[in-house]
């Protein structure tokens, strides 16, 4: 597969910062969110949003569980993710605690609870639905070794820092939107009145003096956790292990793998579920990946438009 | 209450009527799309239809815009299913969960000036491929016209683009850089070599109403040469800039855009010359109009094949090209480009079912457009054309390793 | 706390209420303990629990009781901390009668005053010399919350059995008393499933004794019932049982609420309590300083509070300065009395009747935050003046304007005699001071900006008014304006606002010698002869040898575990009390593991990672000599120094005026009868028989179907409190931005609720309106053969700031826990129904609709002993002497 980056040889060993011509650069930094341990305070959100200025995101209860946030938006640059769910397996004895069971047994059910979350069972019960979790997961902008966003950007407003992270410069974006639609994760976004895209910058003016991302700063559980990107692969990589170890089977981490799509997300996590649940998608990809086979396409494509038109006026004497 | 109270955001009311919608049908987003068919007139259900109005218009793709598109789309694919009450499913119902239904992408933010765009941007490229060959083979009418649309076309196609930016005043940003990764920098650079060619090449068509003598009437002399020179420029570039536009979407995560890539280029092509010709067809007499019929055939064969490949050969994100307002628009695209070659082929010898042909031809490329343009904005919009395909792909690879 | 290794969190919603504290939880639960919650709603905390038992709201006795029954029957507690720290091999007296052989009422009650004559609770061979007695008097002075700082009065020797088989060992009535509280009757009363009640009994005795602590954490979701204070006790007597007191990863934790709520009990904003936990002096019993000091100190007795003349003494001299002398009894007599029951809750009735005139209002807002919102607010729009000194303008300022009692025309606002005047304060970042948080830890916070333009500290408001009070009254003839004028009233100032300065007034606080004015190094200095000012006895150190304690910030990766160089707790920067229970009766740790504060022979002292809290040269092998009282009388293997025993008391022979020991009662508004007794609520229950308090219905009185939901209230991460600091902030009432009620799927299918929809609820006071949110997250719960569904309400909306909403407090009458006037404002019944309330009159109208329907009298309340229930008199000494 042809990669349009791939000037360094192997995956592992591309550092975004130093491809992007810095020279000397600094480890290069991220986050590292685990999901296992966040208890949906917010408190990531508020800190982004004094932090940073962010504008408010609007007053809609959404009754999305507690989510009032709904998603990555220009006004919020963390997004916190709640998902109710029944365990996916396990000792089911409640009986009302199979939700599946209810739909597959294929009674009609009649849905009035939490959009998203499977009809529940309809008997109360002295077993009462505690198998049942609640999953929490703070999102943000995956800061992508090879970034959809940038990739496209016109004006250059979107730059690789030193950190090896990607932030839009304010004063330079025109508001052409078309990172938008190259974000594989959905991230980045126009503001509507301002008419720029935001996203998080990894705290780019905290960083480059030394301090912690204001989000990370005020997470009380350590749920996000920033440093230097390989330094939290292995703590990552521990962490799994360790949940594995204590009966935690499905713990995975995603966006760690230098391999994938994006070659990696400068902003990783560690899900308790597939990526889907929590709004992420499953394999993402970087649009540019694909671009030399377009632009071949459309080289084959131009030639016929213009074999056409030959055609058209050699074709005939009319 | 208080005065000082913001008042309830639309997004929730959205959220709201969409569960009152689903209500008692138990349309939970998320869940097995088997329960999501919701009865054939109700309002949009559709998962991750944030976009949804209240009204019932159906803009995003689901179970409402299905059936809206069943019944009247006389294709019946070897894939789909008749469901109770003449509802149609496009695709076998596949399990998939998300997050509250809620779209993984951002939709693009580009509202119909892109579309537009997209439309204008080929015509002036069609056209100048036209004007030159008229150029060349010595037909002034055809060539005036083709000029004159090439830069009607490179104008119009100026103020849409920069009317779409969220901050027009820094249009010129898009020249700070030349960016190869970034179709739009490439399209920006291919508009700025095209532009003045083409204005160039239709200015020299006043040259003859200029007085002859003073300044002026150097211009009116120097004029035709540099026309010609700017006209074969322009053609030159004309290719680039009728199929960049395809590499301009498909770049892009969005999944119906993004999957189309290999054929979005030859639709694109297509498009433009009908266009072009379609123009030519209606300013120029039938007489003259010869190679602009044959272009048309040309350009709506390309566009044709270019289609019919879309809307089958990309699986599960091919749906959005055929269901709802994006399905319908490309079925008038279709309808429209047959009348159009139809007339053009018929009706050589009539002026007027040349023109309406022409037109025919135009309205054609505009639905087609704007077609694959919503079909897009769909397919963003919807967490299955998302997840799911991204899941076959995680599925055949795991598979690969396995063998 | 991440020491433990099991972690009980029961009656606290610690990951949203407490989120920066949970962090220990997480940390305990990274070194692999098992974390349980216990919770009517699955919360934040349950999410990230191990295991989580969803409990019938008003119900954890039954539990708790039912953890006691399974350690006792198994025999599973630590017998040899159990022998030699607690009371259970006491004898208690014959007189005493257990609620389980009366239908659910002790020995001693007094049907007149709804209390008990504690005299049969004794220990034996204590019954008439105890000091206790009648209790009424204590109820109405929230007595309880006395020993915060140190347990009630025991008299001379005790009888004991080592052996535990006397059958009135403590030990033994424990074990008869929750006999009956077996997993099938927890099962029954709270609706938990046995299976699950019997992982978390097990786990808890696992993780205990010798080699492991487990750790108890309760809240708020505890305290604010009728039975509150007794909930705790029967955690206590887990934790004793299983020798998870003084030891670290042990202990029962409670979580203080505002930011400084703890230091705002230690020197209280409280009506009944002086500084450091000394009670307020009352009318009719103290009439001189002696009698007061006496009542305090209970001469005679053991323990630590036998210094109590001296810090009675330090803390007048504190106050009056010069003008306090021995002679003089240190201006005793300026001090105010009490008569009774002055409670918040009392007031605001007092304010209705007009009995008040005028009333400020300080960093509260009761419109919102108390219960029943609406005599709140009615008793406030009758008032001649209300100052309210606030960051915002908050509900209980604008009540007489925009409250609900307007629209339905209660309130007129033109009519409305209460003047109001609004002050701006400045907030916690625009002043200098200390926090005092749920260790008892003092942190110093200097101040981050100015307080914007007319905004000013609460210590500059009452220095400048109690100055300019001086002067106005300078020169008067009066008697009782020396109060006023002998006060030493002296702080310096700086800055262009004449701002005192905190840290003199934190010296002050720590105590200083008043003719050297060298600050004292801690309580053990504090004289009776008036050479001594202490503002606050426990709180003296803070300022050892004239450095702010409290400021220190050695960051603890620089220090060990402990880390006692941050910041200063109270008492004498020990962090964790009772500390001696962590080495075994000879001094030595229990083991390796659990090691943190022993005796070391060699030094001839205490030592280990904390201040010991003990003798520091006591050795275990000390007896007291007969007749000694005080600290003297405290032998060197009694670690709870503060008890007048020296033991942990798993019975309380006094100081708990509902029972020597926890007895389950369903909460006042249940539509559940009680299981376990005849006797339906807890008897002693402080009930207020004003016409606008109502109380719904319970069985066994007619009419319970009326109100047939249980609901609940508490709160949320997104928000603070009455919300006024969190629903005027964008950011965060962003985040939560309407008021809604949780509702399982069953309820709202039978009720016909929508998700987002609306719904009211309907109590015999209010009516209020709310958001649906169905959740799995509250299930129905099978109780007694019956299916009871909860309903779960944030209690942070009102009408102003940026989101508003009704508030759940309107829906409360006020019913108080006797021990220390809270009220029941956690559990409540109710009716739900879809759609919107109405508006203006009808809305009233709907209420007596109600309330005719469920024969609900106005000042009516449900018979205090159920009608049925014997009382056991024990006659013999029913009105002993005692406190009053
Ligand atoms: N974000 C935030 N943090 C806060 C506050 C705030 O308003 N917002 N307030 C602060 C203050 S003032 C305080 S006092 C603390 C309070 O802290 P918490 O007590 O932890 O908070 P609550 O949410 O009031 O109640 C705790 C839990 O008790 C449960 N509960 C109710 N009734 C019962 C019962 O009968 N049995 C049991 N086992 N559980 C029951 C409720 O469901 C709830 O989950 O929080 C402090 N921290
Ligand atoms: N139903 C139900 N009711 C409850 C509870 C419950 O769990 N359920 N919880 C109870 C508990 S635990 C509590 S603590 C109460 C809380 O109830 P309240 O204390 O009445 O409510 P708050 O909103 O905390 O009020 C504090 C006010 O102080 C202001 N303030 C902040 N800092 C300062 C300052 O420095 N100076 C001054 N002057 N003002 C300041 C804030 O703006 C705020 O308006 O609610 C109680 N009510
Ligand atoms: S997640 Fe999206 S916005 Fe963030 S760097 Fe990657 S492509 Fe850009
Ligand atoms: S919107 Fe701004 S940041 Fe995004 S691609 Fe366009 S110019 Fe770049
Ligand atoms: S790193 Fe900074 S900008 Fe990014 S989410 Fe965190 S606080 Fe916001
Ligand atoms: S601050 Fe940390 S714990 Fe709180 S929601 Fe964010 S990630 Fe989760
Ligand atoms: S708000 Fe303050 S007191 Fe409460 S958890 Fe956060 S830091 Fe602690
Ligand atoms: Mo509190």
């Amino acid at each position: 597969m042809v990669d349009p980056e791939s000037r360094s040889g192997s995956p592992v060993a591309f550092d975004p910062a130093t491809a992007a011509g810095w020279v000397d650069a600094p480890p290069r930094m991220g986050f590292f969110t685990d999901t296992s341990v966040c208890i949906g305070c917010k408190a990531c959100e508020v800190a982004c949003k004094e932090w940073n200025g962010v504008p408010s995101s609007g007053l809609d209860l959404l009754g999305m569980s507690y989510d009032n946030t709904g998603a990555l938006t220009a006004n919020s640059w963390r997004h916190v993710a709640f998902v109710e769910q029944p365990r996916p397996s396990g000792d089911d004895d409640s009986p009302g605690g199979g939700s599946a069971v209810a739909s597959s047994s294929g009674a009609p059910v009649e849905f009035l609870g939490m959009p998203g979350a499977a009809p529940p069972g309809r008997t109360g019960s002295a077993h009462g639905r505690s198998d049942f979790r609640w999953l929490m997961m703070s999102d943000v902008c995956k800061h992508c070794t090879r970034a959809g966003c940038l990739d496209v950007c016109p004006t250059g407003a979107l730059f690789r820092t030193e950190f090896g992270t990607v932030v839009v410069q304010e004063d330079i974006c025109n508001g052409c939107g078309y990172c938008v639609s190259a974000c594989p994760y959905g991230v980045i976004d126009r503001r509507a009145g301002d008419g720029r895209a935001w996203k998080c910058t990894l705290c780019y003016d905290r960083i480059g003096v030394g301090m912690t991302p204001a989000c990370a700063q005020a997470c009380p559980t350590e749920s996000i956790q920033y440093g230097p990107l390989d330094e939290l692969r292995d703590r990552a990589a521990a962490r799994v292990a360790t949940l594995h170890e204590r009966g935690v089977p499905e713990a995975r981490l995603y966006g760690h793998d230098p391999s994938d799509g994006v070659g990696g997300d400068g902003a990783f996590f560690l899900l308790l579920d597939e990526p889907e649940v929590y709004g992420l998608p499953p394999d993402p990809q970087v649009p540019t990946r694909d671009l030399p086979r377009m632009w071949r396409r459309a080289g084959v494509a131009a030639l016929a438009m213009a074999a056409g038109a030959v055609v058209a006026f050699l074709g005939g004497r009319r | 209450m208080n005065p000082r109270r913001l008042p309830v955001g639309e997004r929730f009311r959205r959220f709201r009527d969409r569960l009152g919608a689903a209500g008692t049908t138990g349309a939970p987003s998320g869940a097995a799309p088997g329960a999501a068919s919701a009865p054939g007139d109700g309002p949009p259900t559709a998962p991750g239809a944030t976009g949804g109005s209240v009204g019932g218009a159906p803009t995003a793709p689901g179970a409402d815009a299905r059936t809206a598109s069943g019944g009247r789309d006389g294709e019946g694919r070897g894939r789909r299913r008749r469901g109770r009450g003449g509802e149609e499913l496009a695709v076998p119902p596949a399990e998939f969960r998300s997050y509250y239904g809620r779209p993984i992408l951002k939709p693009p933010v580009w509202t119909w000036e892109i579309a537009a765009y997209l439309f204008t941007g080929g015509l002036a490229a069609g056209s100048s491929l036209l004007a030159a060959g008229a150029q060349l083979t010595g037909r002034p009418a055809l060539r005036r016209a083709g000029r004159l649309t090439a830069l009607a076309g490179v104008t119009a196609s100026g103020v849409l683009l920069v009317m779409d930016l969220g901050r027009p005043e820094r249009f010129h940003h898009m020249l700070r850089v030349a960016k190869p990764t970034s179709p739009m920098s490439v399209g920006t650079w291919i508009l700025t070599a095209y532009g003045p060619a083409a204005g160039l090449a239709a200015v020299a068509e006043v040259a003859p109403l200029l007085p002859e003598r003073g300044p002026l009437g150097l211009a009116r002399r120097m004029l035709p040469p540099l026309g010609r020179a700017a006209g074969l420029a322009a053609a030159g570039i004309a290719p680039a800039l009728g199929t960049y536009t395809a590499v301009l979407l498909s770049d892009t995560a969005v999944p119906s855009w993004h999957g189309a890539y290999p054929d979005l280029p030859l639709v694109f092509a297509g498009s433009a010359l009908a266009s072009g010709a379609g123009m030519g067809l209606i300013a120029v007499p039938p007489t003259q109009a010869g190679p602009a019929r044959r272009l048309a055939v040309a350009g709506a064969g390309l566009e044709l094949v270019g289609a019919h490949r879309v809307q089958t050969r990309l699986g599960l994100v091919a749906e959005p090209y055929r269901i709802g307002r994006a399905g319908r628009l490309l079925r008038a695209g279709r309808a429209l480009t047959v009348v159009g070659v139809a007339g053009a082929l018929l009706g050589a010898r009539s002026r007027v079912v040349s023109a309406f042909s022409g037109a025919a031809l135009l309205a054609a490329s505009v639905a087609t457009r704007f077609g694959i343009f919503h079909a897009g904005v769909a397919s963003a919009r919807d967490p299955r054309y998302t997840v799911l395909p991204q899941r076959e792909r995680l599925q055949r690879r795991a598979d690969e390793q396995d063998r | 706390m991440a020491n433990a290794d099991v972690i009980v969190i029961q009656g606290s919603n610690m990951a949203e209420a407490h989120p920066v504290g949970f962090q220990w939880v997480m940390e305990a639960k990274r070194r692999g303990a098992k974390v349980f919650h216990v919770d009517p709603r699955f919360t934040r905390t349950s999410a990230l629990a191990d295991e989580y038992l969803p409990i019938r709201a008003g119900t954890d006795i039954a539990l708790l009781g039912g953890v006691v029954n399974y350690i006792l029957s198994n025999e599973l507690d630590f017998r040899e901390y159990v022998l030699a720290y607690t009371n259970a091999a006491t004898i208690v007296s014959d007189d005493f009668v257990d609620a389980e052989d009366a239908d659910g009422i002790f020995s001693g009650f007094d049907p007149e005053t709804g209390s008990y004559v504690q005299t049969s609770w004794q220990y034996a061979g204590q019954e008439a010399s105890s000091g206790s007695g009648h209790t009424a008097a204590e109820r109405e002075t929230a007595a309880g919350l006395r020993h915060e700082s140190h347990g009630a009065p025991v008299a001379g020797a005790v009888e004991r059995d080592e052996t535990l088989q006397h059958p009135r060992c403590v030990y033994q009535i424990l074990k008869r008393h929750f006999a009956r509280y077996t997993p099938e009757m927890v099962e029954r009363v709270c609706g938990v499933s046995r299976e699950k009640f019997l992982e978390l009994a097990r786990a808890w005795a696992e993780n205990s004794g010798r080699e492991r602590t487990g750790c108890l954490i309760y809240s708020v979701g505890w305290t604010q019932h009728s039975v509150g204070v007794q909930y705790i006790r029967t955690g206590a007597i887990i934790q004793l049982l299983l020798g998870n007191v003084g030891r670290p990863g042990g202990g029962v934790l409670a979580l203080r609420g505002h930011a400084s709520i703890q230091g705002s009990t230690d020197i209280p904003t409280l009506f009944n309590l002086l500084p450091g936990y000394l009670p307020m002096p009352q009318h009719d019993a103290h009439p001189t300083f002696d009698a007061w000091v006496e009542s305090i100190r209970h001469p005679g007795q053991k323990g630590f509070w036998g210094n109590a003349r001296a810090f009675a003494a330090s803390l007048l001299k504190a106050y009056w300065g010069d003008a306090a002398t021995p002679d003089n009894d240190f201006c005793y007599g300026y001090l105010p009395r009490l008569t009774g029951d002055h409670g918040t809750y009392q007031q605001v009735l007092d304010m209705i009747d007009g009995k008040i005139k005028g009333y400020f209002l300080l960093g509260q807002n009761p419109a919102v935050g108390s219960a029943h919102g609406r005599a709140q607010r009615l008793g406030m729009a009758n008032l001649d003046w209300l100052v309210v000194r606030d960051l915002f303008m908050i509900e209980s300022a604008t009540f007489w304007q925009n409250g609900p009692e307007v629209a339905t025309g209660e309130i007129v606002p033109q009519e409305c005699r209460t003047e109001v005047f609004f002050l701006p304060a400045a907030s916690h970042v625009e002043k200098d001071g200390t926090f005092t948080q749920t260790q008892r830890l003092l942190q110093w916070r200097e101040k981050a900006v100015d307080p914007p333009g007319d905004a000013r500290s609460e210590l500059w408001f009452f220095y400048h008014l109690g100055r300019k009070l001086r002067e106005k009254l300078a020169g008067s003839p009066l008697p009782r304006d020396r109060a006023l004028l002998d006060l030493a009233w002296d702080y310096p100032t700086h800055g262009p606002h004449a701002e005192p300065d905190a840290e003199a007034v934190l010296r002050e606080i720590n105590g200083y010698d008043t003719t050297t004015g060298r600050p004292l190094a801690g309580f053990a200095e504090a004289r009776d002869d008036g050479s001594t000012a202490v503002g606050c006895w426990i709180y003296s150190g803070v300022y050892a040898d004239g450095v702010n304690q409290a400021a220190r910030r050695r960051p603890g990766h620089e220090q060990d575990w402990v880390a006692a160089e941050w910041g200063w707790a109270w008492p004498a920067n020990r962090r964790t009390l009772y500390n001696r229970a962590s080495a075994d009766p000879q001094g030595r740790p229990w083991s390796e593991r659990k090691r943190y504060v022993w005796w070391d022979a060699e030094a001839g002292r205490w030592t280990g990672h904390d201040v010991p809290d003990f003798e520091v040269t006591k050795p275990p092998s000390y007896r007291p000599p007969a007749g000694a009282t005080g600290p003297a009388a405290i032998a060197g293997d009694d670690p709870f120094v503060m008890q007048a025993d020296g033991k942990g008391w798993l019975y309380a022979p006094s100081g708990v005026l509902d029972g020597p020991l926890p007895t389950h009662y369903e909460p006042v508004e249940s539509p559940v009868r009680n299981p376990l007794y005849g006797q339906q609520a807890n008897p002693t229950r402080k009930m207020y028989a004003h016409p606008i308090n109502a109380t719904n219905p319970s069985p066994p009185q007619e009419h319970s179907q009326v109100f047939p939901y249980v609901f609940t209230v508490s709160r949320l991460t997104e928000h603070h409190t009455a919300g006024g600091m969190s629903r005027t902030v964008a950011p965060l009432a962003e985040l939560q931005p309407e008021m809604f009620v949780e509702v399982s799927p069953e309820l709202a299918l039978l009720v016909g609720l929508n998700h987002l929809g609306w719904a009211h609820l309907i109590s015999s006071r209010a009516v209020i309106e709310a958001r649906v949110l169905v959740t799995d997250r509250v299930a129905p719960l099978l109780v007694e053969g019956r299916v009871i569904h909860q309903l779960w309400l944030p209690y942070h909306f009102g009408f102003e700031g940026l989101v508003t909403g009704d508030s759940a407090n309107d829906l409360f009458g006020i019913t108080l826990d006797p021990n220390v006037l809270i009220q029941e404002s956690k559990i409540g019944t109710c009716d739900v129904r879809p759609g919107r309330r109405p508006t203006g009159p009808a809305l009233r109208e709907l209420v007596s609709d109600y309330r005719v329907r469920a024969g609900v009298v106005s000042g009516g309340n449900p018979p205090a002993v159920t009608p049925g229930v014997p009382i056991e008199s024990t006659g013999s000494t029913g009105d002993g002497e005692g406190n009053r």
